[in-house]
């Protein structure tokens, strides 16, 4: 157990919450929020694994994955969208659609081998002392592009023209339609933005980071995880990543805990006592809904919320 | 009389029109027909905007006005007629539409984004910044355009942390930096002080200048026989004063042609001598919902048959007042209805003590909106006898009561079991007034009463706050439009930042002094 592999495993674990919490910010930014990033997060590591498998090209697998969630995020885009059906509910049916055809197509998968995405060593950066080592070191190739997408995300949100109008149909829908923006051809892309990359999440689970297909096992709630780091993260990709890669390092680190028969001199109890073990795997749940209590309470007085139209649909001329 | 006045305008209009149509007429809406669920809200309607002209488009709630210009504005679809703008046939399918044919709205809620800068907000949907923003170039190009109309306003600010005023000028600018030739102001007026009224006619009479032309929705007739040039009055969706000159009506005249019916202006308020004190604050104070100080050490009393007014623009710690009064709301500090302390109790204990609260969020605060009449009318009186029969409520006796509230007050509503929801602004606030008065209060506080009603429904209502005074209640008033404060109050006083910076007899108290407490400029030490 050394700080090291912790960092560099929290790096790769972390990687899969960024993906997931900054899709779902995208499409939480345009006022709908969509709870079944578990489900869509799912499907895509079905998809990625058995579409890798088939042609045995990882990048195809990738490619399957994205577009598996990007497809299933339409159906919640039509119902709440659309239909100006219930987000709430729209989203929890949508993790268990995701979660069953994902269980179904993806019958007989486990303990095959799937090519996989491989590491990659960045040449300059890592000849930084320590740092190179631990961030640019044999990393997989979908952490460094996770490394891009932070600020990206975070540049496209907040400096330029469809990332104001994005906002803007989030804040206040009324006002972007007034001045000629499509709100619902707004929503519908970003929801469907947001289930491509819980989709890239799930990808990167079953073919990259945490390679195989366990059934539901494969996601283990990480994309429940997600929606709270979205929260936690008041809706800022810099904060997500950081939530992300925190959490991934934690998992870790409980995962390390249960190792070693000594802890600081004394009889482990997680190594002796396997009941202790699930106290530890509930862990990362625990501190979300710490993070999260915390989290709002730090929103509220520095007065940043969720977008405030996040779940209303909308209609057009509607009185209020 | 009114049909008498629409053929004097079929031979009065067309005499003139020929001779400039073709050069001058910014708009021409012919036949506008727009059914909204069970409302046929534009009948038929024919609106002429001349160019270089401010228009007053006059009409009670829900007549149309607003509508008609959402049509114009490219946001409605007209099911029948057409539009003409510059004598070009316009099909209006989105606001963009309107916008790039010159038409600017701003609409009576603000269409801006609270959490954006002014400069984003003014940006927003257009084409010029390319991809990337670079905001700093454009907050400079605001600036130089909110110079030259002499609209004071910071580009870099949120507009959360704008005033209502400021917000407003950030909405004319929109439309003037989307150089809209056709502007459409709907109901400006109604959120502003005095002084920034005025500020705000000046803006439009150098607009005007330039050869914009305007519409002015209003339901205020002062406001427009002091602004405009022309104007067009509608009813239930039908044009009942076409493009008249403003010079030849008189404030009854229009009043009648906005309601159907003879609106009398004077309110019938007789002298009356008060009584013991009924409400005693003493040095209270409290916080808002963000938690900043809304009330800073007020003290006042109130006394029985007597109307206290509270001037002040919104946001000035009005609302939160009446909550600490009416026990909805913490604070520090004494406040005694008929010597029982009140505050920081139970809102039963303000009731019990004879308290009466008309609130400013009538469907939020002052009704269950969804409940019928009779569950609404019993609210206060569901607890005592003959109602409450021990544990059991009597629908009986409950419907009687409604039933007789309703016809006492005079409510519109199809039946005892209609949701309140479903009722007119007027009659929603008819129902709380009704219920709240009928206990026979010993104090009112209300809040915004008149607020967006039309002329008839204010008439009853200031009628009947007036009425409770002479029976000797102590009433509160507070409210946003002066107007209403000199007309009813005995005493104004003056809020501002949540501190009472004034206060004078209504006799002595004049529109300037008032305006320029009410945005703190002015205070009278005491």
């Amino acid at each position: 157990m050394s700080l090291e592999i912790i960092l560099r495993s929290g790096l790769s674990t972390g990687t899969i919450l960024l993906f997931a919490a900054i899709g779902e910010i995208l499409t939480e930014l345009a006022g709908i929020q969509n709870l079944g990033v578990e489900g869509m997060m799912l499907l895509g590591a079905m998809a990625a694994f058995k579409t890798a498998l088939a042609t045995g090209s990882p990048w195809l697998g990738l490619l399957a994955g994205i577009a598996a969630g990007g497809l299933l995020s339409l159906a919640h885009a039509l119902v709440t969208i659309h239909f100006q059906a219930d987000q709430v509910v729209s989203g929890l049916s949508l993790t268990f659609l995701g979660t069953g055809l994902a269980l179904v197509l993806g019958e007989g998968l486990t303990g095959q081998n799937a090519p996989l995405i491989s590491n990659a060593t960045i040449p300059l950066l890592s000849k930084i002392p320590w740092l190179g080592r631990i961030f640019f070191a044999d990393l997989n190739i979908l952490v460094y592009i996770g490394y891009l997408l932070i600020p990206i995300s975070w540049w496209y949100i907040n400096k330029t023209r469809p990332g104001m109008h994005l906002r803007a149909v989030g804040e206040k829908p009324a006002a972007a339609d007034s001045l000629g923006i499509n709100v619902y051809g707004v929503r519908y892309l970003y929801t469907f933005v947001g289930g491509c990359l819980a989709g890239l999440a799930g990808a990167a689970i079953s073919i990259a980071i945490s390679p195989g297909w366990y059934s539901n096992l494969t996601t283990s709630g990480q994309g429940w995880i997600a929606v709270a780091l979205v929260i936690f993260a008041q809706w800022n990709p810099l904060r997500a990543a950081l939530g992300g890669y925190l959490f991934g390092m934690l998992r870790r680190f409980m995962l390390d805990l249960q190792g070693p028969m000594l802890l600081f001199g004394l009889r482990n109890p997680f190594f002796y006592n396997h009941n202790l073990v699930f106290f530890l795997q509930m862990m990362p749940f625990v501190l979300t809904i710490i993070a999260l209590v915390w989290g709002s309470a730090s929103a509220r007085r520095l007065r940043i919320g969720a977008p405030a139209a996040l779940g209303i649909p909308y209609v057009r001329g509607e009185r209020g | 009389m009114r049909v008498i006045y629409q053929k004097e305008l079929m031979t009065t209009t067309p005499q003139l029109r020929p001779l400039h149509e073709e050069q001058t007429n910014a708009v021409e809406m012919r036949d506008i027909v727009l059914r909204f669920p069970g409302v046929l809200a534009n009948d038929h309607v024919n609106f002429t905007l001349r160019r270089g002209e401010i228009h007053a488009l006059l009409g009670e709630n829900g007549a149309g006005k607003s509508t008609l210009m959402n049509i114009l504005a490219g946001l409605y679809k007209p099911e029948t007629g057409t539009i003409r703008i510059n004598g070009e046939h316009a099909v209006l399918n989105s606001p963009r539409d309107a916008i790039s044919r010159g038409v600017g709205m701003v609409h009576q809620h603000f269409m801006l984004v609270p959490t954006h800068t002014v400069t984003e907000n003014i940006l927003l949907g257009l084409d010029d910044p390319g991809f990337v923003m670079r905001l700093p170039r454009y907050d400079q190009k605001v600036a130089e355009l909110a110079d030259k109309y002499g609209l004071k306003v910071q580009p870099t600010a949120k507009i959360w942390q704008l005033s209502v005023g400021e917000q407003q000028r950030v909405e004319i600018l929109k439309t003037l930096y989307r150089g809209a030739q056709i502007l459409i102001l709907d109901e400006p007026t109604a959120v502003l002080a005095p002084q920034e009224i005025q500020e705000l006619m000046e803006t439009l009479r150098l607009m005007v200048r330039e050869g914009k032309s305007i519409v002015f929705i209003s339901h205020k007739l002062n406001e427009v026989k002091q602004v405009a040039d022309r104007l067009t009055v509608l009813r239930k969706g039908k044009v009942t004063a076409d493009g008249i000159n403003l010079e030849d009506v008189n404030k009854e005249t229009l009043a009648e042609l906005m309601v159907g019916r003879k609106v009398i202006f004077q309110l019938s308020k007789k002298p009356h001598t008060p009584g013991e004190v009924v409400l005693d604050v003493q040095n209270v104070s409290a916080l808002n919902n963000r938690g900043l100080p809304a009330l800073k050490n007020i003290s006042f009393r109130l006394r029985q048959g007597e109307i206290l007014g509270i001037a002040g623009i919104a946001g000035n710690g009005q609302s939160e007042l009446a909550e600490v009064i009416t026990g909805l709301r913490p604070c520090q500090g004494r406040i005694l209805v008929n010597c029982t302390d009140v505050a920081n109790q139970p809102p039963k204990r303000a009731i019990d003590q004879g308290t009466a609260h008309i609130p400013e969020d009538r469907t939020g605060v002052g009704t269950a909106p969804g409940m019928a009449l009779t569950g609404n009318m019993i609210m206060k009186t569901y607890d005592r006898a003959p109602i409450s029969q021990k544990w059991r409520i009597s629908y009986t006796a409950a419907r009687e009561f409604a039933s007789n509230l309703k016809e006492k007050y005079d409510i519109q509503a199809p039946s005892l079991s209609t949701q309140v929801n479903k009722l007119s602004g007027g009659n929603l606030q008819k129902v709380i007034l009704a219920r709240e008065i009928s206990g026979g209060p010993k104090l009112i506080v209300a809040v915004q009463p008149t607020r967006g009603l039309d002329v008839g429904a204010i008439e009853g209502i200031q009628n009947l706050l007036l009425e409770q005074r002479d029976n000797d209640s102590a009433v509160l008033l507070i409210s946003e439009e002066l107007d209403e404060l000199l007309d009813l109050s005995d005493r104004i006083a003056v809020i501002y930042e949540g501190e009472l910076v004034g206060e004078f007899p209504a006799e002595e108290a004049d529109l300037k002094t008032i305006g320029l407490m009410m945005t703190g400029e002015l205070r009278r030490q005491e």
